[in-house]
């Protein structure tokens, strides 16, 4: 995991992926997308269960029980990139070892 | 309070139980050639990079943009990870984000975590890898030429992942509204939606390119030999 901080590119991705999960993600257009806005207007919206999940602390991108909406979408935004960082990195790494 | 609400993905009970079974199993199985072909994709200098891959499609995947009244969009990510990492790792880079979202996120039901993997990591990936190397071949063979076949694969993913949920619908929706009125509405909508995919990706293919062209994977199978030409003759 090193090798992001000490890289100028990895740190440079790292760094920007941060600012917008972290930062711009409360910018964000929220109207529903494409395909909850078909589901809405051709009527299967109401189809949608909620996942087993939902009532978990991170559920919608946000932190339950933080009511500063800037705050919860941006600590939760900015947890995703630090988990799926580490998840990712740890598995690729994993695969390029096995490469070899 | 979480105003911040977005259904990026499929939730559940969209398409019923057995369908979702049946393309968590396609899934599953493209998950497991996906882990075999990577190792000839990833090294010690371009696992950091499907790493970077995958962390930037999630926070991208954050922003979503207006596209048309009421509408927005957010990138899928097939195109551009296809590109930078390779087909094999582009599908595990999309099948991580989905699988963090729907597990940590709430975000993609779980139920429909195969519905998703299948469109965006196998699909999307998939569809984007073959379109970009039939346009590569054909355009000229110079870097800045990566971005632009990017584009076009980006644009043509966006309803090519549609189309595939439409497929899902037909086999096993909840709903009895009619697939071709449902498949009108989801091209129509991914067509304008593929436009901000294609213009996220070419950017983002460009800055890295620009920067670090020597990892990008659509690229440096095909620079190397004519580098090396440059310098022969």
């Amino acid at each position: 995991m090193k090798v992001f901080l000490q890289n100028k590119f990895l740190f440079a991705g790292l760094f920007l992926s941060l600012a917008v999960a972290g930062f711009l993600s409360y910018y964000a257009s929220s109207d529903p997308d494409g395909l909850e806005k078909v589901a809405e207007e051709k009527g299967f919206l109401d189809t949608a269960k909620d996942s087993v999940n939902a009532g978990t602390p991170l559920a919608d991108y946000g932190i339950t029980g933080l009511d500063n909406e800037r705050l919860s979408v941006g600590l939760s935004g900015a947890i995703g990139v630090l988990v799926t960082l580490i998840v990712a990195f740890m598995i690729f790494k994993a695969i390029a070892k096995k490469g070899k | 309070m979480k105003m911040f609400a977005p259904l990026l993905h499929i939730p559940d009970g969209f398409i019923n139980v057995p369908t979702s079974i049946l393309f968590m199993l396609l899934s599953a199985a493209g998950i497991a050639i996906a882990l075999r072909g990577a190792k000839g994709e990833l090294d010690d200098k371009t696992a950091p990079l499907a790493g970077l891959t995958t962390v930037f499609i999630f926070a991208a995947q954050m922003i979503n943009f207006p596209v048309a009244a009421g509408t927005s969009g957010h990138l899928l990510g097939g195109a551009l990870a296809a590109i930078l990492i390779g087909p094999y790792a582009a599908t595990l880079s999309i099948t991580i984000v989905l699988l963090l979202q729907a597990l940590l996120f709430a975000d993609g039901g779980l139920i429909a975590s195969g519905l998703n993997v299948f469109n965006l990591a196998l699909i999307g990936v998939w569809g984007s890898h073959i379109i970009f190397l039939a346009f590569r071949k054909f355009l000229p063979k110079q870097k800045k030429m990566i971005p632009v076949a990017g584009f076009i694969a980006a644009l043509i993913q966006v309803p090519l992942a549609a189309t595939s949920f439409v497929v899902q619908y037909a086999m096993g929706a909840e709903s009895t509204i009619p697939v071709s009125t449902v498949f009108t509405a989801m091209i129509s909508t991914h067509i304008l939606i593929g436009v901000g995919e294609a213009l996220i990706t070419a950017f983002t293919l460009s800055a890295v390119l620009a920067t670090r062209s020597d990892l990008v994977f659509g690229w440096k199978r095909v620079a190397p030999k004519l580098e090396l030409k440059k310098v022969n003759g």
